[in-house]
């Protein structure tokens, strides 16, 4: 599956045309309409701050938190980018939707048999060769699609090239632990309704520290219990020796 | 041995099973329309009061490991008598858990695949495998009781062979699944209100379990003790309330220690929506029951313990709903209420609980003076190794 493919969000060059819902709509078979918020039919959506317009999409997490918290990795990384889901496998624990740190994935709440929906990187087109179709629909070059790397090379000489024109930092470079979704902008990232306090530790490491001592609560908690089960069960055969000595009958034992 | 009757007709009988049917009719409800008709679930709070349920049934559970690793682990026999009322608190309870997970499920139809699906790195992976195993523990520490009623003597010697390793996984299982709960909360920084994310939800979890399990168990016998019979001598009782009072101390201290050395108290500063949903779980649930447990006569006093202990499962039952729902909600924009049917599910699961524990208790060798068993050497031990030896 070659290079792991991304896209690159340039916030000052998107004049909010929605020609990538529209397009990303017609490929995932999606009901038409111009929508301002993810839902089960918009995998993605525009929002305005200031005249400035942003892109809501499943980021396509390096180390996915989706993908770290289903019970039954319904949800996988692939190796060139797309983080996809398989609804044979969901039990809908709705723990992906849960913890997923920029509350992506929606639920089919109406259905009795429902799954998740989100953005899947346009996945069958990319094993074809093609770019996703949001980024084939951008009439600006807003939404460029290409290698991580490379877009990663490209936005940092936008930045430096015009200084000034953004603000130094790529979104989703290093953030929850590097994402497919990179994103350059000309005012700070808090103002546009990012989360910035993410940090750049995957989220999943927070709870493999629980899970990782596991195996010691288990290892040492067992011979612990049975340590202290030998130890007052062989007070108590004291106590019956002693008792039967001095046939104390009121020896009691407590552990 | 005793002919069937009628169960009479009581005030409690008839509030049971009208919420029995209730929730029959509602999960009915929940099956055929799907969640999202019958629940105020959504995007923004895909988990909601069954979650909480949970939390709190499990919780009360924890009575179950607290006293069997009391009695059989550390020797305190005296407490045998309460072993049994225990094992079949957490049975219950562990049976009404997974009941409630299969209907909050998107897909009861695939409640098996974490069985053959795997991934480790998910703590509700580690969760779903502790709710199994538990119940299959449970189940074992319970059979004796099914078996001693129908003198079925050689399996129960089966299982007493493998008493003592069954026992410890017990516990282990349990101080896992307790903690796991708190894990699950790890992954969410961003979204739990600072009151109550901390690194040591886990820990935390599993401390506030025993105070509530061991008051679980008090409040059982408080209860139970009532028709002329006393289960367990005063003085043990207040033993108990004793070690409620030391797990309510260790966790206020290990609470606020964390808040301060993280600098979270400063969200105590103002009034707010949450400060006071804190306040509320700390005061009522925490510190107000440990200063009454500290007086020897509250201790000794029976309605000085129903009162601290029902403080503490209120405080307790505080605490998890601000973790699952006030903790995420972002009041007064993003707040949840749970609908009509999702709280008749509920009650009428609850109901299910109380209405087998009842009929368990009186047809099943539980309590030693309802139906006394075989004129055993032990009358009263579920499953004790040290029987073998004796
Ligand atoms: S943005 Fe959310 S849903 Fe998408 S890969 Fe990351 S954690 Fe998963
Ligand atoms: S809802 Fe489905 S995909 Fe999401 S965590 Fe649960 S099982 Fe996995
Ligand atoms: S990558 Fe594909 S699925 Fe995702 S938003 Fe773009 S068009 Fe839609």
């Amino acid at each position: 599956m070659g290079q792991k493919k991304a896209l690159l969000i340039d916030i000052s060059l998107c004049v909010g045309c929605n020609a990538c819902q529209a397009a990303c709509k017609a490929e995932n078979h999606l009901p038409e309409g111009d929508e301002k918020t993810l839902s089960l039919s918009a995998f993605t959506a525009l929002s305005e701050h200031d005249g400035l317009f942003v892109r809501a999409m499943c980021q396509h997490c390096d180390i996915p938190t989706c993908v770290s918290a289903c019970p039954v990795a319904a949800l996988e990384k692939r190796a060139d980018g797309p983080v996809l889901y398989s609804a044979d496998k969901c039990i809908g624990c709705r723990y992906c939707m849960q913890a997923c740190p920029f509350h992506i994935p929606r639920y089919e709440w109406k259905s009795t048999r429902p799954g998740i929906k989100k953005c899947i990187l346009c996945a069958p087109r990319l094993e074809k060769g093609l770019p996703t179709a949001c980024s084939e629909a951008c009439p600006t070059g807003a939404t460029k699609f290409g290698d991580r790397n490379e877009l990663l090379i490209e936005a940092t000489n936008r930045i430096t090239a015009d200084s000034g024109k953004y603000v130094p930092k790529i979104y989703g470079k290093n953030d929850v632990g590097g994402t497919s979704v990179l994103y350059i902008s000309p005012v700070p990232f808090e103002k546009l309704g990012f989360d910035t306090r993410l940090g750049q530790e995957p989220m999943p490491i927070l709870t493999m520290n629980a899970l990782s001592k596991v195996p010691n609560v288990v290892g040492v908690g067992s011979v612990m219990l049975a340590g202290i089960w030998w130890i007052t069960n062989r007070r108590e055969d004291v106590a019956r020796e002693e008792g039967s000595n001095k046939q104390d009958s009121n020896h009691k034992n407590r552990g | 041995m005793k002919t069937f009757k009628f169960p009479r007709i009581t005030f409690w009988g008839v509030v049971a099973t009208t919420l029995i049917v209730l929730g029959v009719g509602a999960a009915i409800a929940r099956f055929t329309l799907g969640l999202g008709a019958t629940t105020n679930l959504s995007d923004e709070f895909p988990w909601g009061l069954w979650i909480g349920f949970d939390f709190l049934g499990i919780g009360l559970a924890a009575a179950g490991f607290t006293i069997v690793a009391a009695v059989h682990l550390f020797h305190a026999k005296d407490y045998e008598p309460i072993v049994r009322p225990a094992i079949l608190t957490a049975f219950i309870g562990y049976l009404l858990v997974v009941l409630v997970l299969v209907i909050d499920l998107g897909r009861p139809d695939h409640f098996w695949h974490p069985l053959v699906m795997w991934n480790p790195h998910s703590v509700m992976f580690e969760i779903t495998w502790c709710v199994i195993l538990y119940t299959t523990v449970l189940s074992a520490e319970f059979a004796p009781i099914v078996l001693e009623k129908f003198n079925l003597h050689t399996p129960i010697k089966w299982i007493h062979s493998v008493s003592l390793p069954l026992m410890i996984l017990g516990v282990l299982l349990s101080t896992l699944h307790q903690s796991s709960f708190g894990s699950l909360y790890l992954i969410v920084p961003n979204r739990l209100n600072p009151l109550w994310y901390t690194p040591l939800l886990p820990i935390l979890f599993f401390i506030s379990c025993i105070a509530s399990g061991v008051s679980m168990v008090i409040l059982e016998t408080l209860i139970l003790s009532r028709k002329g019979r006393t289960l367990l001598p005063p003085e043990l009782r207040a033993n108990l309330a004793k070690i409620t009072a030391v797990a309510l101390a260790v966790y206020l201290v290990v609470r606020f220690q964390d808040m301060f050395t993280r600098g979270t108290v400063a969200e105590l500063k103002h009034l707010t929506y949450h400060s006071l949903a804190f306040w509320f779980e700390i005061i009522v649930g925490f510190v107000v029951p440990l200063v009454l447990l500290l007086s020897n006569r509250i201790r000794h006093s029976r309605r000085g313990l129903y009162v601290t202990t029902i403080m503490v499962l209120a405080g307790f039952a505080a605490n998890r709903m601000n973790v699952a729902v006030t903790g995420l909600e972002k009041y007064p924009t993003h707040t949840y209420f749970p609908s009509l049917l999702e709280v008749l599910i509920m009650t009428g699961i609850a109901a299910i609980g109380f209405t087998a524990f009842t009929l368990i208790a009186r047809y099943l060798p539980i309590f030693p003076d309802v139906a006394p068993p075989e004129p055993d050497q032990h009358p009263f031990s579920s499953l004790s190794p040290a029987i073998e030896g004796d």
